[in-house]
């Protein structure tokens, strides 16, 4: 008979692992942890409890996500909630280096490291084509078809593509 | 509804003036959506809505939560009378032609920007530090979008040159309310939550300045600053803006999403 604790770590281990694997609703390439905005799961008074910090202010998948999140860890057993973790805020920063690995194979140009760089902010550093990798790239626009994205065209390949934005 | 009681405190109060100049703006901003001069401008005008929207909710349930009486975001955002919204009188400003809104969009973002870092960087509070340190970011980049315009639409043709002008000419004098605060946030910014409003004047002057410059611009003088939006005092656009902002709820009482 395992002690109190390791059941506890064995269940906690249990919910992170279907939590994480919970897609993004509208990039469902990358998961929740890939995107770093699966901050901790743990079990406490026997209910599993998910923190999750919203990405950009505007995006409107954040209630999604975490329904998404509260399902999944219900489908695994548990009963669930969410906590939704305000400060500190959730920087680009965050997404994992294989989160931004599965953007680039998406077709989708990760973002640039050091949010709070100026030079990142103000896209004065180059973006590497997702498609070709050329670096011979230009912005069309800032804003692209969601608020995480911006969009870029490839002059070496003439894809055109989104830049997931840094913040 | 009952009015906003004398009890509340400043930082209630403070939370829900910017939350106020964030939805009105957000709300005066989406008008744009379908109807922006090319493709790529709807989708900035849209995205542009959608930051200020989100910002909005995430500063009117803190609000919601330091009352503590029961009323939620929705209640906040909907179901308030003309003169309980405090927002500044700037941001509910019709939407004129595409240089008045985006002038508009670059006064509010140049004074929001520096205003965010300052709350990122030095405010006691953990849950404002939190909305600050996505905003600010996000405000860097509607500065950076509405600035370029400023400087084309100035340095361009006769024809959009006198736009912007007529936009620098019809907003300028609403901008002054910007840097008065309220005395919510004057109590807010004695308590190290928020910035001084008026300490934020010299980096919103450097920006319009330079922006001003390079689109052949000048920065006329405020001689009769427009001021009342903080006291609830607004423009004969708001009630419209409120019309339509609180239709569905008006009409279908408690109606859910």
């Amino acid at each position: 008979m395992p002690s109190t604790a390791t059941t506890d770590n064995l269940d906690t281990a249990r919910a992170w692992a279907a939590a994480a694997a919970v897609p993004d609703p509208e990039v469902p390439c990358v998961t929740v942890a890939d995107l770093g905005i699966l901050r901790d799961v743990a079990i406490e008074d026997g209910v599993a409890v998910a923190y999750v910090t919203p990405t950009y202010s505007g995006c409107p998948a954040v209630l999604a996500i975490e329904m998404a999140v509260e399902a999944a860890l219900l489908d695994a057993g548990f009963e669930a909630r969410i906590e939704r973790v305000m400060s500190p805020a959730w920087t680009t920063d965050w997404i994992t280096p294989e989160g931004c690995e599965k953007l680039r194979a998406y077709g989708i140009a990760p973002p640039v490291r050091g949010s709070s760089s100026k030079m990142a902010l103000f896209g004065e550093t180059a973006i590497n084509c997702p498609r070709c990798g050329s670096a011979d790239t230009q912005k069309v626009s800032e804003f692209g078809s969601t608020a995480c994205k911006a969009h870029y065209t490839c002059k070496a390949c003439a894809e055109p593509f989104d830049y997931f934005k840094c913040i | 509804m009952t009015g906003l009681a004398l009890s509340h405190s400043p930082l209630f109060e403070a939370v829900l003036q910017l939350a106020d100049d964030h939805l009105i703006l957000g709300h005066r901003v989406s008008e744009w959506c379908g109807h922006a001069p090319m493709l790529e401008e709807d989708l900035g005008l849209a995205n542009m809505a959608l930051d200020l929207l989100g910002q909005s909710r995430a500063l009117y349930a803190y609000s919601a939560e330091i009352e503590g009486a029961g009323r939620s975001e929705d209640d906040l955002a909907f179901l308030r009378l003309e003169r309980q919204y405090q927002n500044c009188l700037l941001v509910e400003r019709p939407n004129g032609d595409f240089a008045h809104s985006i002038l508009r969009q670059l006064y509010f973002a140049a004074f929001m920007h520096p205003f965010w870092q300052g709350v990122s960087a030095n405010s006691a509070d953990d849950t404002l530090r939190g909305i600050a340190g996505k905003a600010e970011k996000e405000m860097a980049y509607h500065v950076r979008h509405c600035g370029e315009w400023v400087v084309r639409l100035g340095d361009g043709t006769d024809e959009s040159a006198g736009r912007i002008k007529a936009a620098v000419e019809a907003l300028h004098h609403y901008t002054d309310e910007l840097f008065q605060g309220s005395a919510a946030m004057a109590a807010c910014a004695k308590d190290g939550v928020l910035p001084e409003a008026e300490s934020l004047r010299p980096a919103w002057t450097a920006t319009i300045t330079d922006v001003f410059a390079q689109g052949l611009l000048e920065v006329p003088e405020v001689a009769y600053p427009q001021t009342g939006g903080r006291i609830g005092e607004h423009t004969e656009e708001m009630g419209h803006i409120l019309a339509e902002l609180q239709y569905m709820q008006r009409t279908y009482p408690n109606l859910q999403w």
